[in-house]
């Protein structure tokens, strides 16, 4: 008899686990689907490290935000679609009463996550990843690519290297190499548009998952012999094309990737052939960012830093991390502004408070973030906000901005964006918002 | 023309790579007829102890040693704990039972040594040889060349040792019939926890190559399934066959990446690059639809 | 005493030749339906429907597929995931290009373009046996999920090859709620399950099981090989199919094809294994076994490692669910090698004399 009621038990305990309330009233809890195992799980520590360091800064510093304390809870997802939606449904009951954005940080699982949470009125952030369509916010209430998206991100790059060639990128040749899934294919369109703009010769390479072998496609870019590789990769594609690219002696200051290639974790496997490579990003590496620094003093400084490994506090990933939090906390401020000081926000307010986001350059500068963000300020047509990146450069040790913020072609991406929005309302029988009475 | 030869040559020395992780699964299939399909994840976890070892401050060759070590150890502990209880199990629960291997391997390597993608410096860089590009215009990495070097020691040393030792031939007999090694007196647990060691060591030499080559992370489990195609090609008992087939798999897979996606291109447009995924496991397939065993593989013979 | 056959006897040869001869069986059976049909829709929370409920139903059919392939016809297959993909995706097309097509023919077409698929991929199994043709089906895997992402066409044109589900209805009603997908997966997966069990008891499963048993026999006795092999892969992945296009449709809503990876088509080999291997009832039990000891560890290894003190991060606890998983599944082999189909009918021999010792 014994025997059999040990499970039992412990499936009460877990039931129980699953239903007990943990948060109070005035408590603004945050689900967070993270991951931190797998192929990919040295991303999501650096990320969900920072994302929860600032959590955990923003409870100690100020007591949360206007006395209302921060709370979350984390779930692994390991970065696999179907536990992804696992964890989120596994969430979502203790986000009835407060919700803060949900933040992925993977492509898969916000595809899967888009239809449910719009069921389900909570907010999915998707900052640099995910549905890029979803900008349009009269398709899409609930889905936000924040900052900006892969698309625009694809014409900044073209942008940077078009003024790096004085204006004129007629007759040149890109080639665009790509992580042969969802994730490098949404640039494409943008690709595409920026080569018939610009009458530049593009051409597109794919490379299949995931990408540990790169021989073929690099010899194909030696005898195209490409003025620029604009390259789309992801975990350990990227130090292979890096390593590939010193292998058929192309230099890699013409190489520019997309802010999933441009982490340390990307470039220290590469040893030396990495150095002058160079990539986007909306946020800037380094601890001289006032808001890192103090996050280490007060944070690590009490004892609840969420990294094990204080080496990674500072790096593009854990800053990108600190970036997103930075923007769901900034986003409940000006939630609380309209729904109650002092309240915690559920996931229709919060959703309300990230479509009518204005954070300034100012105001990124009290709270010690300037170079975290771009300014972003976001209305029901357009969830994105921003669409600005900077360039940065691997220098061997580190990463050093070499641009200013750049913007990508909004008139030419974003009608691309709502092209695409429309043929999903048309597909799903949803009836788009009217934007113009939004306020 | 230059191009083919350099995409060909280029593919050989990739082969050869795909070839250092086949030669562990061979060997343990060879000797105990397991599939085992955690060969890529005990190279993940040869090539991050090495690097672990060296980040707490031993040298190269120390971390090397004591990888081995601990390889060796694992092998052998394998042997005890799992396969021992699962002797005369039908080999579809082996098969198994080497996947939840790799799960238990996937969780404990980066808990013990950390799971950020590390750079391994074995002194070789990954460049062209200057002289053979000045003269030929033709791209051959040094370090590939070395790691074919590699290879071929490693053969030979393993055909050697198979051939001539006096371990090498028990684990023949073994290979050749479980019970009849046994009744004649070969301990069966001694030589697989023998070739587990062996396969350890294999997994460690291609670990470091490819940890050389692409940096010592999570990916390193994926080489498993560069190396499946070439198993399956070269035979999954022969030590030859896995050089053999890894050759023709890399060759022909980078040919076909770079000649067969234009011409679809025509057919259908659209671009179809990409096709490297799949590309060695139709090859293959189409291979064993002629000789199902294998290139050198030992012929079945079914008897009722 | 509880569980014994004695004094059913069977008058006639429709009696003797029912699914369920037993009749505490039978009684077991309407009664898990009962209350898998009324009892849980009135009790479960939307988390155990989406989460737990509806993944369980569709991966135990996916699960069944590959058991009518791998344990009843012994052809092992590492493809399973990329036979969902097909039938994902040919569910989505069937709906997006024939006008007013009911969903549920939808789901039957997406099963039968699986089959024929699975019959492509099935015709080397006629050369090749064991591990290489385990290897050789991986070439179906692979070739399939990239091919869903070079043509277009498949994914409407979609530029990230991302499909999302349409919404479903049938005779006007919508099923929107996950109460309502429940049901409806349930529905499906009881009739094919019920039709698999009639099935292996057929000609045509005895004929697999000859020929998972020694082929070269069977072919002795007079079983055509091919026609069997080929019809096993074909069931095999009508099942996979409508397995697939309940991934996308009840499920997940929007699918991508890397999403069928090879760590599925494992996954559900696991299910399969761990289930018992040419066992219907292990299907469900391994599938219920590999999804749900995940969640378990998850949950028990935070509460634990709280409960203790035990200085874990994050990333260590995350860390050692894997390796548990990992070591469990180990474990399960070694201890029950046959499965928890196994064990059940080790519980139901004991039931037979429970409560006397003999």
């Amino acid at each position: 008899m014994k025997k059999v009621f040990k499970p039992a038990v412990a499936a009460a305990a877990v039931s129980l686990a699953l239903i007990a309330p943990q948060t109070f009233a005035a408590d603004q809890f945050f689900p967070i689907p993270s991951y931190r195992v797998g192929a990919y799980g040295a991303n999501g520590q650096a990320f969900y490290g920072g994302f929860i360091d600032y959590l955990n800064y923003v409870n100690l510093k100020e007591k949360g935000v206007n006395g209302v304390n921060l709370t979350w809870e984390e779930c692994e997802t390991e970065y696999n679609n179907a536990k992804g939606v696992e964890c989120y449904e596994r969430l979502k009951g203790k986000a009835k009463e407060s919700a803060g954005p949900i933040h992925t940080m993977s492509t898969g699982i916000s595809y899967a996550l888009i239809d449910k949470s719009a069921q389900d009125k909570l907010p999915l952030a998707m900052m640099g990843y995910g549905r890029t369509d979803a900008v349009d916010g009269s398709v899409f209430p609930y889905a936000f690519p924040l900052v900006t998206t892969y698309q625009m991100q694809a014409s900044a790059i073209v942008k940077f290297i078009k003024d790096k060639n004085g204006g004129n990128l007629a007759g040149k040749k890109i080639v665009y190499l790509y992580h042969d899934s969802a994730y490098g294919k949404e640039a494409i369109i943008a690709m595409e548009a920026e080569a018939s703009l610009n009458k530049f010769t593009l051409v597109q390479i794919p490379v299949a998952h995931p990408g540990n072998e790169q021989n073929a496609q690099w010899l194909k870019i030696r005898q195209e012999k490409p003025d620029y590789v604009v390259f789309w990769g992801w975990g350990v594609m990227n130090q292979t094309a890096l390593k590939a690219a010193q292998k058929v002696g192309f230099p890699r200051d013409k190489m520019i990737g997309s802010w999933w290639t441009g982490s340390e974790e990307d470039v220290i496997p590469a040893g030396d052939a990495a150095k002058g490579y160079m990539a986007a990003t909306w946020n800037v590496a380094g601890k001289q960012v006032p808001v890192i620094a103090d996050i280490e003093k007060v944070v690590y400084g009490a004892g609840k830093g969420n990294l094990q490994d204080k080496g990674k506090i500072g790096t593009v990933l854990y800053n990108r991390g600190v970036s997103a939090a930075v923007l769901s906390v900034e986003a409940i401020r000006k939630g609380q502004e309209k729904y109650g000081k002092g309240k915690p926000l559920n996931g229709e307010q919060m959703r309300w408070a990230l479509e009518n986001l204005n954070i300034t350059e100012a105001r990124l500068k009290q709270v010690g973030a300037t170079d975290l963000l771009p300014e972003i300020k976001t209305s029901c047509d357009n969830h994105e906000g921003s669409g600005k990146v900077k360039i940065q450069q691997w220098d061997g040790a580190k990463w050093v901005p070499v641009s200013g913020w750049i913007e990508g072609n909004k008139a030419l991406i974003h009608p691309l964006f709502q092209a695409s929005a429309k043929q999903y309302a048309k597909e799903k029988g949803i009836t788009p918002r009217d934007c113009s009475k939004e306020k | 023309m230059e191009f083919f030869f350099e995409v060909l040559i280029g593919g050989l020395l990739s082969g050869v790579m795909y070839a250092l992780v086949a030669l562990g699964f061979v060997l343990i299939y060879k000797a105990s007829g397991v599939f085992n399909f955690a060969q890529g994840a005990m190279v993940y976890l040869a090539a991050l102890s090495v690097v672990g070892i060296m980040e707490w401050g031993a040298p190269l060759w120390l971390a090397v040693i004591l990888a081995f070590a601990i390889m060796t150890a694992f092998g052998i502990g394998t042997e005890k704990f799992v396969l021992r209880k699962l002797v005369n199990q039908p080999p579809i629960a082996l098969f198994m039972a080497t996947i939840g291997l790799t799960f238990f391997i996937e969780g404990l390597a980066p808990m013990i040594f950390g799971s950020d993608p590390r750079a391994l410096d074995i002194g070789i860089v990954d460049e062209p040889i200057p002289y053979i590009l000045d003269n030929w215009n033709m791209v051959i990495s040094k370090f590939d060349l070395i790691a074919a070097g590699v290879a071929a020691v490693l053969v030979t040393v393993l055909a050697l040792f198979f051939q001539y030792t006096r371990i090498g031939r028990a684990l023949r007999a073994v290979a050749d019939d479980h019970q009849a090694a046994l009744s004649i007196g070969i301990p069966l647990q001694h030589i697989w926890a023998i070739v587990w060691g062996v396969a350890g060591f294999v997994a460690l030499v291609a670990g470091m190559m490819w940890g050389a080559r692409n940096g010592v992370q999570f990916a390193l489990t994926f080489t498993a399934l560069k190396a499946l195609p070439v198993l399956i090609l070269g035979g999954f008992t022969s030590v030859p066959g896995a050089i053999v087939g890894g050759l023709i798999i890399g060759a022909s897979e980078k040919l076909a990446e770079i000649y067969i996606p234009p011409v679809m291109q025509d057919l259908f447009g659209g671009n179809f690059g990409g096709i490297e995924g799949w590309f060695p496991y139709v090859l293959a397939l189409l291979f064993l639809l002629v000789r199902p065993e294998g290139l050198f593989g030992e012929k079945h013979i079914d008897r009722v | 005493m509880l569980y014994r056959e004695a004094g059913q006897f069977k008058t006639t040869y429709a009696a003797d030749q029912q699914l369920f001869p037993i009749r505490q069986d039978r009684i077991g059976l309407i009664a898990l339906l009962a209350v898998a049909f009324l009892g849980v829709p009135m009790f479960a929370s939307e988390y155990w429907f989406s989460a737990i409920l509806i993944p369980f139903l569709i991966f135990s059919l996916a699960a069944l597929g590959l058991n009518i392939l791998t344990g009843y016809a012994g052809q092992l297959s590492l493809g399973t995931a990329a036979f969902m993909a097909v039938g994902a995706y040919a569910a989505y097309n069937f709906q997006l290009r024939v006008e007013g097509i009911p969903i549920l023919v939808s789901f039957i077409c997406a099963g039968l373009t699986a089959a024929g698929v699975g019959i492509l991929f099935g015709l080397p199994s006629l050369r090749i046996k064991g591990f290489y043709l385990a290897v050789a089906t991986l070439a179906a895997q692979f070739f399939i999920v990239w091919c869903l992402t070079k043509f277009p066409w498949l994914s409407n044109n979609s530029s990230s090859g991302v499909i999302s589900a349409h919404n479903i209805e049938i005779l006007g009603y919508a099923f929107n709620t996950p109460r309502d997908k429940y049901l409806l997966v349930l529905a499906i997966v009881v009739l094919l399950a019920l039709a698999a069990k009639n099935m292996v008891r057929s000609t045509t499963g005895r004929a697999w099981m000859a020929v998972r048993d020694m082929d070269v026999a069977a072919s002795v006795i007079g079983i055509r090989l091919m026609r069997t092999k080929l019809l096993a892969f074909a069931v095999s992945s009508f099942y996979c199919g409508v397995a697939g296009a309940l991934y996308a449709y009840c499920y997940l809503g929007s699918v991508e094809p890397d999403g069928f990876s090879l760590d599925m088509s494992f996954r559900i080999l696991f299910m399969v294994i761990i289930g018992g291997v040419g066992s219907i009832l292990g299907s469900f039990l391994g599938a219920a076994f590999i999804l749900l000891l995940p969640i378990f560890l998850d949950i028990l290894l935070p509460f634990f490692a709280g409960l203790f003190g035990l200085p874990f991060s994050s990333a260590t606890v995350s860390h050692i669910q894997i390796m548990v998983f990992g070591a469990l599944i180990m474990f399960f082999l070694i201890v029950e090698p046959h499965g928890l189909a196994r064990l059940w009918q080790i519980a139901k021999e004991k039931l037979r004399l429970w409560p006397f010792p003999h």
